[in-house]
């Protein structure tokens, strides 16, 4: 009896000795390592619409999506001029983590909702879950990114969805870029590109929404018809679509174009094994064939923190944030006055004249995506 | 009758908390809006992809059975070098996050995987000859991969405790190995052999990563389908009625099997197992070991393998630079990995990663084993409750992750639970959660082991003036001990996996290796895809070394096994 209550006692000391470790509070000094996006960003802060509060930090909570990313040296600047301290609830996929705000709004769990995209962005407001505010940066902002008048959501980024191809590929075999949609169903490029069901991944949807911006409905679906006669390969989501079968990626799949982002050559070439001159993939920006993806941030609706919560969202809208989202999420920022680095100008240019999201689709979402299952996928 | 109820207090009290109640909840949300005019074409749309759950899920437990009966087998009766090792190999799989499994698969068997590769080059071919990835092949065999360690450690255990008198009788009485396989080794095993079928059906019946990522989009299980209504299409009465439709059907297999499994009885010599491991192998004894052994490195090594390999070396092939796809080895990924490039707000070393893992499952470890014990106890000597109550205990099983993980979001965003303990954003819901999957293997595992204990031994120590102490210590633990590990082990897997409806749930604090994994594979770039591979070996060896860690774990009046 005497052995079976040390190995329980054992037990218990490893459950202590183990208890989780809780993720490291900012540190004020830089390691040697984080120097690349700190250092680039001017050391100022946002400008502080009241003097720092004394005593206690406030606690302010945001909800946001799995792929959320920011520098904790800007983050913390954020904290202690306005003496705040935040929580990021992560809370799976865009879908994912809009569903759980919209099941919680009669009882918030948190103050800030960032990373509603235009796709979902009716149904965000449909359902009620912002509160507007204007928030004075919105004059920095180009009216083509404001989809809601009421600023109950507020534009904070862009990416254009774009089909990424292998540099190595087309040269080797002597084959030119493709330069609109109707070149994808050529018979030179059977078999070459991978695309994400829109049913499970946002960049799928989005590839299909600048299909149906470009053909029409139904007239897309003819479309689709042609590219699935055409060897067309369908996954599941961008990460296998990318890494799995993407001939460029470290993957080295057996697709030499995939749907991606119009950003992802930079992150080639920032997040290469060995340092790189020149990026492996580019992107098809021709007019029409990449899908403008924004996403916004609001203000949850009832909060008893309205005050930091402006603050916060101003802060997401000011040079500072918008440049240091730049390098940690691969987006572009919305306000004029951020500066692009010459990085992103020469891998990662942004589409010419992408598609946005067609007025229908708050009510024709779900039957274009079935619709597209049966054409394609059946 | 109080004391019927009182073994049942905790763990219904528990599965009504994290189970019932937030199952309801989120199927009563998703009714109250229900609109009938879509419904003839819903249940149409449904019975296509109702039919094909089926039918991947039965496919797929036959062959697990296949796979995993000689392997248990093996187990049961064989000592061989590395024992352990070879065990905790089988059970890797099983804790694997589909995204990794995906990849190693594809870099074994996908169009530009290795055995493709080899037999383009072999056959001077141009095109890939094994079509793998996004058939239903591909969806059966990591079924079986991921599965087959339930069958092994199921199976296995009931194999190892048989009585081999009963095998030396019939023999002596003239019976063929095969005749004595089938009239009495396989009729004994049938209690544990359902058992692991149930637990591997539902598996599969519920299946979600591995239909997405290697089947593909042609494919759709009800899981899958719930998945898309609850989180893409935002539609919660297409999901409530599909959830509903999964659980019926969950309710349906385990009502069968608890029907069935309380008219099968089984004969066991309690005892410690090893007197059942073969001593001295002799020579076509010996063959079968190094077969099964090649097998199953073959098998559960082979698709692991491509990981650890990819997280040491530079594989930049097809790239503008390289022309030849060299391949050179390095660390870089590892110390990378405790490098914050970029000064994130996110980033996580390693170290803590996996001891965030681990003290989760740890944690779920204890309050899997602590629910479960009386509940096994009880329903060893069934009376009219735990008939009820059995089939319940396997509904977390099959119920949709997706969907109680939605509930968990409105049940414990109650001011209730928000101001009390905040249950909601607290880490402590997470191996509560894992708790609630792990917790029907448990039961599982611990009720076939203590059902074989005879009533008489403990009466005849009784009779010998034994204490009730004396008893336990003597005649049932050193039987259900075997048993505890297991189910610690099925326990701590499933918590390493993070299985069920966890996934779903929002942590800020405690990144765990999964976690990490999914966030250096969601961005794209070189250092980004090595340091997910770096991050799955780590979580591959933490499984492994944790799994060996349980089993070495002496306990009194326990030998080797």
């Amino acid at each position: 009896m005497k052995r079976l209550f040390s190995i329980f006692l054992l037990f218990t000391v490893l459950l202590i000795s183990c208890a989780p470790v809780p993720v490291p509070a900012p540190s004020a000094v830089h390691t040697e390592g984080t120097q690349s996006a700190a250092s680039i960003l001017p050391t100022d802060q946002p400008p502080a619409t009241s003097a720092p509060a004394s005593g206690a930090p406030r606690n302010l909570t945001v909800m946001t999506h799995d792929s959320f990313s920011a520098s904790e040296g800007v983050i913390q600047g954020f904290e202690k001029t306005n003496n705040v301290k935040i929580t990021f609830l992560k809370s799976g996929d865009a879908g994912a983590a809009l569903n759980k705000a919209i099941l919680t709004k009669d009882a918030p769990i948190a103050d800030v909702f960032y990373g509603v995209d235009n796709t979902f962005l009716s149904r965000a407001i449909e359902a009620g879950i912002f509160e507007s505010y204007a928030s004075p940066f919105i004059d920095h902002i180009p009216d083509q990114f404001k989809l809601d008048l009421k600023n109950r959501a507020l534009p904070v980024d862009y990416a254009d969805v774009c089909i990424n191809y292998s540099k190595a590929f087309f040269a080797k075999n002597d084959l030119l870029v493709p330069a609109s949609l109707d070149d994808l169903t050529k018979p030179e490029y059977n078999g070459l590109l991978v695309v994400e069901n829109p049913a499970t991944s946002s960049p799928g949807l989005a590839f299909l929404l600048a299909t149906i911006q470009k053909y029409g409905d139904p007239g897309y679906l003819d479309y689709w018809k042609a590219l699935r006669s055409n060897g067309l390969v369908v996954v599941d989501g961008w990460e296998s679509a990318y890494y799995t079968n993407f001939s460029a990626s470290s993957g080295a799949g057996p697709q030499p174009m995939v749907v991606s982002y119009s950003t992802s050559p930079a992150a080639e070439v920032a997040a290469s094994t060995s340092p790189l001159d020149d990026a492996p993939t580019a992107s098809v920006i021709a007019p029409g064939t990449c899908f403008r993806q924004i996403e916004f941030v609001g203000i949850i609706a009832n909060t008893p923190n309205r005050d930091i919560a402006e603050k916060f969202v101003d802060f997401m809208l000011d040079v500072p944030f918008q440049e240091d989202m730049l390098l940690n999420m691969y987006v572009y920022p919305v306000n004029d006055q951020a500066a692009i680095p010459d990085s992103f100008a020469k891998f990662a240019p942004t589409a010419v004249d992408p598609a946005t999201v067609p007025d229908a689709l708050p009510v024709k979402r779900d039957t274009w995506i079935e619709a597209w299952t049966q054409a394609v996928l059946r | 009758m109080k004391s019927r109820i009182l073994p049942w207090l905790a763990p219904l009290t528990f599965l009504g908390i994290f189970f019932f109640y937030p199952l309801m909840h989120i199927l009563v949300l998703g009714f109250n809006s229900v609109s009938l005019s879509a419904a003839p074409q819903f249940f149409l749309h449904t019975s296509g992809v109702l039919w094909f759950t089926f039918y991947q899920a039965f496919l797929s437990t036959l062959l697990t059975l296949l796979v995993g009966f000689p392997l248990a087998y093996l187990f049961a009766r064989y000592n061989f070098p590395a024992k352990s090792f070879f065990r905790a190999l089988t059970a890797v799989p099983f804790m694997l996050p589909t995204v990794v499994v995906a990849a190693g698969f594809t870099a074994l068997l996908g169009p530009r995987g290795w055995v493709n590769l080899a037999l383009m080059a072999v056959l001077h071919i141009d095109h890939a000859p094994i079509v793998f990835v996004g058939t239903i092949w591909a969806i059966l065999i990591a079924h079986v991969f991921y599965n087959a360690t339930i069958v092994i450690r199921i199976v296995g255990n009931a194999w190892a405790s048989l009585d081999l008198r009963l095998v030396d009788a019939s023999q002596s009485l003239g019976a063929s190995p095969f005749q004595t396989l089938l009239r009495v080794t396989l009729p004994l095993l049938r209690p544990s052999i359902l058992a692991a079928s149930l637990l591997v059906f539902l598996f599969d019946f519920t299946s979600y990563g591995v239909i997405l990522l290697l089947g593909g989009p042609r494919f759709a299980t009800i899981e899958v389908e719930i998945y898309i209504q609850a989180l893409q299409m935002l539609n919660l009465t297409a999901a409530a009625s599909l959830s509903l439709l999964q659980l019926l059907c969950t309710l349906v297999f385990s009502s069968i099997y608890s029907r069935y499994i309380s008219r099968v009885t089984s004969v066991v010599k309690p005892g410690a197992a090893w007197i059942n491991l073969r001593k001295k192998n002799n020579q076509a004894q010996k063959i079968f070991i190094i077969c099964m052994l090649s097998f199953l490195f073959l098998f559960f090594a082979l698709p692991l393998f491509a990981l650890p390999l990819r997280s040491i070396s530079i594989l930049e092939a097809d790239r503008a630079q390289q022309v030849q796809p060299g391949l050179s080895l390095t660390f870089t990924y590892y110390t990378e990995l405790f490098i914050n490039r970029r000064g994130s707000l996110f980033f996580v070393p390693p170290f803590e990663a996996a001891r965030n893992s681990l003290s989760y499952a740890a944690m779920t470890v204890l309050i899997s084993l602590s629910l479960g014990f009386p509940a096994a106890s009880a329903l060893v000597r069934p009376g009219k409750l735990e008939k009820w109550i059995d089939p319940l205990l396997m509904l977390p099983l099959g119920a949709s992750a997706v969907t109680l993980g939605l509930g968990y979001i409105i049940t414990f965003n109650h001011p209730f639970f928000l101001t009390k303990w905040s249950l909601l954003t607290s880490p402590l819901l997470i191996p509560l959660a894992h708790s609630t999957i792990a917790l029907p293997f448990v039961i599982r595992n611990l009720q076939t082991a203590l059902a074989i204990i005879p009533n008489r031994y403990r009466e005849a120590a009784a009779v010998l003036g034994a204490s009730r102490g004396q008893i336990w210590k003597n005649i049932d633990w050193p039987i259900i001990s075997r048993a505890v590990v297991s189910a610690g082990a099925f326990a701590f897997t499933i918590s390493l996996g993070e299985f069920g409806a966890a996934s779903l749930l929002t942590r800020p604090e405690y990144p765990t290796l999964p976690t990490a994994i999914y966030r250096f594979l969601s961005q794209p770039g070189g250092m980004n895809y090595g340091q997910a591979m770096a991050m799955a070996t780590i979580l591959m060896l933490t499984c492994g070394f944790g799994i060996i860690v349980i089993e070495k774990m002496r306990f009194p009046g326990t030998s080797d096994f």
